[in-house]
């Protein structure tokens, strides 16, 4: 088992015109593409969402790392596709909600890949979010390749102890996972106590009113993405109330599975 | 038998080789240690010993099986490996528990897990935590229930990844005790350390890694008295051997890095100096 895929959602600085990008322009960006996912689930749409952020990724220079985020969501994506038909979802919808998360996956790739924790701490700061909460935040996006590698020791700890991982059936198999989520949350949270008392001996929260040094400026290309996002949202929401569309017929009858 | 020939390895994105052209040979019931600076490549090493890690290029091969040819699981029964932070594999609810998992997974029977589990917390001094949660001992005993679950299953090679860091100077001097008695039994020992000090008393052969590579490969005594070998390897001299280093008075030092070797060096000569100093 590899945790590579957490790649995908690891800023590395790159000279891009994405990287360049103000944070909330990407954020808004973001939140745009993940609302027209959730909003439909017609194939044709969420085909569009997903293959929209082609070009982004291609000009992020960052296609490689996305591609094992892709990558590691197969498995997900073919547990919803499966879980669903068993629960008698149509075989067409069933395929949308596979793609769905796709689409939100890349959307998610996307931004932490571009957008450095620094950038969204200050971007956080700027449009007035408490100090605690988006240090909480940042903190939290910037420990999630430190707790990749824990999980990668975990599991390495426990297959040396003769487990494995891949054995038995579906039951068995997601029992075996039991000996790697405990160290990994106890590990989590003992770092995360440290981590508060190592804030605390360091004076966090003594100062009330915090000042920065950068301040961050929208430029030309923040206000396009950022108009850009709010047409495309709008044409979507009126698409999804006013537009009947077209429906994928996929010509195969699914043998109904009963529990 | 392990046995490293030529092996080269790369951590997948990395721009350099973590291992290069790494080769080795331990013989069974052999005591070494790996030392080196942080990132030299010693626990990228060891994790070829079980199969973790496989070379990109060369071999690795443990009792003339390669690693390549076999699962972590399956070389897990030979070579057992015991990780630096015991909370990276600590999860049951139960001392006892924690004990049998590995058991459990090699296919031991109950009786025989029941016996292993309560002869090895007798061997480690673990016995009235059986009942008790892993998580509420100390970083000391949980590093002692970590090496237990290893022990437990009786491998032929045991690899310990950092032993010393977190054990106060007692729980060292019962290792050290320890690590002799697994000797006696045969067993191969690997230890991977900076503990210069625990090394010296101990004296096993060393493998000294720098940047991915083997820069030396001998006694304790000859390395940890050859300053330019440690300072390649970001490691300093054992206490005693700089004492005799500072004594240069004293003659030549042969290779003293411990304190029972050095008693035996020095008061023949302090006797003589003592002597010395009567007749004069």
């Amino acid at each position: 088992m590899s945790l590579r895929f957490v790649e995908g959602f690891k800023f590395t600085k790159i000279e891009s015109p994405i990287h360049k990008l103000d944070p909330r322009s990407k954020f808004i960006l973001t939140v745009g593409l993940f609302s027209t996912a959730l909003m439909f689930t017609n194939l044709y749409v969420l085909f569009t969402v997903f293959l929209l952020q082609i070009p982004l990724i291609l000009i992020s220079k960052t296609t490689h790392r996305w591609l094992r985020s892709m990558k590691a969501g197969v498995w997900l994506g073919v547990f919803i596709f499966g879980m669903n038909l068993i629960f008698h979802t149509p075989l067409v919808l069933s395929i949308a909600f596979a793609v769905r998360l796709f689409a939100i996956m890349s959307a998610f790739s996307f931004f932490f890949m571009t957008t450095s924790a620094d950038d969204l701490g200050l971007a956080l700061d700027q449009i007035h979010v408490p100090y605690s909460i988006s240090f909480t935040f940042t903190t939290a996006v910037r420990l999630v390749p430190t707790m990749a590698v824990d999980a990668q020791t975990v599991v390495d700890a426990q297959r040396s102890r003769g487990l494995e991982l891949d054995k038995g059936n579906l039951t068995k198999r997601v029992r075996n996972y039991i000996p790697i989520l405990i160290p990994l949350i106890i590990s989590a949270i003992r770092r995360s106590v440290e981590l508060a008392e190592a804030l605390e001996s360091r004076a966090f929260g003594a100062t009330e009113h915090r000042t920065a040094i950068v301040t961050l400026k929208m430029h030309l290309a923040d206000y396009v993405t950022i108009i850009g996002t709010i047409l495309g949202l709008g044409l979507a929401i009126y698409v999804y109330f006013r537009v009947p569309l077209p429906t994928v017929i996929i010509p195969i009858q699914v043998p109904e599975i009963n529990l | 038998m392990i046995s490293v020939n030529n092996v080269n390895f790369r951590y997948p994105g990395a721009s350099s080789d973590a291992l290069t052209n790494v080769n080795l040979q331990i013989q069974n019931g052999e005591f070494v240690a790996i030392m080196g600076e942080n990132g030299a490549g010693k626990t990228t090493l060891v994790k070829m010993f079980n199969g973790l890690l496989k070379p990109r290029a060369g071999s690795v091969s443990v009792d003339r099986v390669d690693t390549q040819d076999k699962s972590v699981a399956q070389l897990s029964r030979d070579v057992g490996l015991i990780f630096q932070n015991p909370d990276h594999q600590l999860f049951a609810e139960t001392v006892s528990e924690e004990l049998s998992f590995s058991l459990r997974n090699f296919g031991f029977d109950e009786e025989v897990i029941k016996r292993r589990v309560r002869n090895i917390s007798t061997a480690l001094d673990l016995e009235r935590y059986l009942d008790s949660s892993p998580f509420i001992l100390s970083g000391g005993e949980r590093k002692r229930v970590a090496l237990a679950a290893v022990l437990a299953w009786d491998p032929k090679h045991i690899i310990m990844d950092e032993p010393t860091i977190g054990q106060d100077y007692l729980q060292k001097d019962r290792l050290r005790n320890f690590i002799v008695q697994l000797i006696s039994q045969g067993k191969t020992i690997v230890i991977v350390t900076h503990d210069v000090e625990f090394v010296a008393e101990c004296k096993p052969r060393i493998v000294l890694l720098s940047k991915g590579t083997v820069i030396a490969d001998d006694t304790a005594s000859k390395i940890l008295t050859d300053v330019e070998m440690l300072t390649k390897a970001s490691l300093v001299r054992p206490q005693i051997a700089e004492l005799m280093h500072q004594l240069p008075a004293l003659g030549e030092n042969p290779g003293i890095i411990d304190a029972y070797a050095a008693r035996e060096f020095l008061i023949p000569r302090l006797r003589k100096a003592d002597q010395t100093i009567e007749s004069g």
